[in-house]
């Protein structure tokens, strides 16, 4: 009995990487199908109607959304190989509690950056900063996450990328430049 | 050999007492039967106890087990299911769960953050609030229909998460002068209200009352309306 697993996604998205970064640890097999949001698909529109967005795992038929989301569900599902999270509930809220701290902080913060000008993009860039060196803080002796200099930050950064699963589901960096200036322009944040 | 664990003293909640983000997990840990420690922070005059506890948004509230922190309800609330097994209140199967936790953002994102906003803006900011809560509940209405409970028969973790519909949001509806939560459009919505008050449970006893909370409301109204209105992303669309 297979499996049958669709994920809509958007190749730059942050969010659609996460699942990718997941579904590769783990090594299960998927359809990829690329949405296009200016033309959002039936599919996408009938999995998640509520808010419309991707990612959308659908498993089976049936949908589930949110990156953070489907990250622990699939967590759950396929729990023999690869744990992404800890199984001590203390741990496990403690890497909850960052995953939602760089949804909300470094997200959020890092898109008021782009889309803002003048004073609130003064406040959006030491709220980034700010954020990432808590992050780093956080980071310390820790191999792979769950800041005192940003170094610290590349060289994590730099060994998420030696491992395969990562470095295959990220976007290539010139492609989500390309579609940030796409977007500055069409929605005039130049 | 057994040894008895004193759980009051193990676990201790800080809280304010109007916050509907604590009440839950007083709720939660209620239902599960936890003794604990209250701890009372006045979050206009913080302590460095919150600074300590955390340190990272210095929010209300905090639970602190075996002097381990953690903050955010819903992943209090989580935590709370997984340390104490008996009467579950997340699902066991992942994707009922899933569901569950993307009801529970549905009801802080999207329900509590409109009805909020329409709490603390006036005009046409308001209006735009007002219909954004009616639709966001429209959505729990049809979630609702058939059901006692968000969980089915018993309540569970999207019943805590949406609790302040019961009882915070007819408060921020009196004292913003809007009508939000209309018994009449929202049938399910307003049985499941009465359902969750009457819950063991849920019963009064950690809730402020009415009219402290009206007091309290109508003063932050008055503080928040010009901070609201100067966010470019509420008074731009």
């Amino acid at each position: 009995m297979a499996d049958e697993l669709i994920l809509l996604d958007v190749h730059v998205s942050m969010f659609g990487m996460r699942v990718r970064v997941a579904l590769a640890e783990k090594g299960i097999e998927y359809e990829y199908r690329e949405e296009n949001l200016a033309n959002k698909s039936p599919l996408l529109l009938e999995m998640n109607p509520v808010h419309k967005k991707i990612p959308v795992l659908i498993h089976n038929g049936k949908p589930i959304s949110e990156s953070l989301i489907i990250v622990q569900y699939i967590d759950e599902v396929w729990k023999d190989k690869s744990p992404l999270l800890p199984s001590d509930p203390y741990q496990r809220a403690q890497a909850r509690f960052w995953a939602d701290f760089v949804d909300k902080k470094i997200f959020d913060a890092g898109r008021r950056i782009w889309t803002r000008k003048g004073e609130e993009q003064e406040a959006a860039k030491k709220e980034f900063i700010d954020a990432l060196k808590l992050l780093e803080g956080e980071l310390g002796e820790k191999a792979y996450f769950v800041s005192k200099s940003i170094a610290k930050l590349v060289a994590w950064a730099k060994r998420c990328m030696e491992k395969e699963s990562v470095s295959k589901s990220l976007a290539d960096p010139k492609k989500v430049y390309e579609f940030v200036l796409m977007l500055k322009k069409k929605y005039g944040f130049e | 050999m057994e040894k008895k664990r004193d759980e009051s003293s193990s676990v201790k909640l800080v809280g304010f007492w109007v916050s509907p983000f604590v009440h839950r997990v007083r709720w939660a840990l209620k239902f599960k039967g936890i003794e604990y420690e209250y701890i009372e922070e006045d979050i206009f005059n913080k302590t460095p106890l919150l600074s300590e506890l955390n340190p990272l948004y210095q929010k209300v509230p905090v639970l602190v087990h075996d002097g381990k922190p953690l903050s955010d309800s819903s992943i209090i609330l989580e935590y709370v299911d997984q340390k104490w097994k008996p009467n579950p209140l997340l699902p066991d199967d992942p994707y009922e769960r899933a569901q569950a936790h993307l009801w529970a953002r549905f009801a802080d994102e999207k329900v509590l953050e409109s009805a909020w906003l329409a709490l603390c803006s006036e005009g046409k900011t308001q209006e735009r609030a007002v219909k954004q809560a009616i639709e966001n509940l429209e959505k729990v209405e049809e979630k609702l229909k058939g059901k006692r409970f968000f969980g089915g028969d018993k309540i569970g973790h999207v019943d805590l998460m949406m609790g302040f519909v019961s009882y915070m949001l007819p408060v921020w509806e009196e004292v913003a002068g809007v009508k939000i939560l209309d018994p009449l459009k929202f049938p399910a919505v307003a049985a499941w209200t009465n359902n969750f008050l009457n819950h063991e449970a849920i019963k009064a006893e950690y809730l402020p009352s009415r009219a402290e909370t009206v007091a309290y409301f109508q003063w932050r109204r008055k503080e928040l309306i010009p901070v609201y209105a100067s966010y470019s992303r509420w008074s731009n669309k």
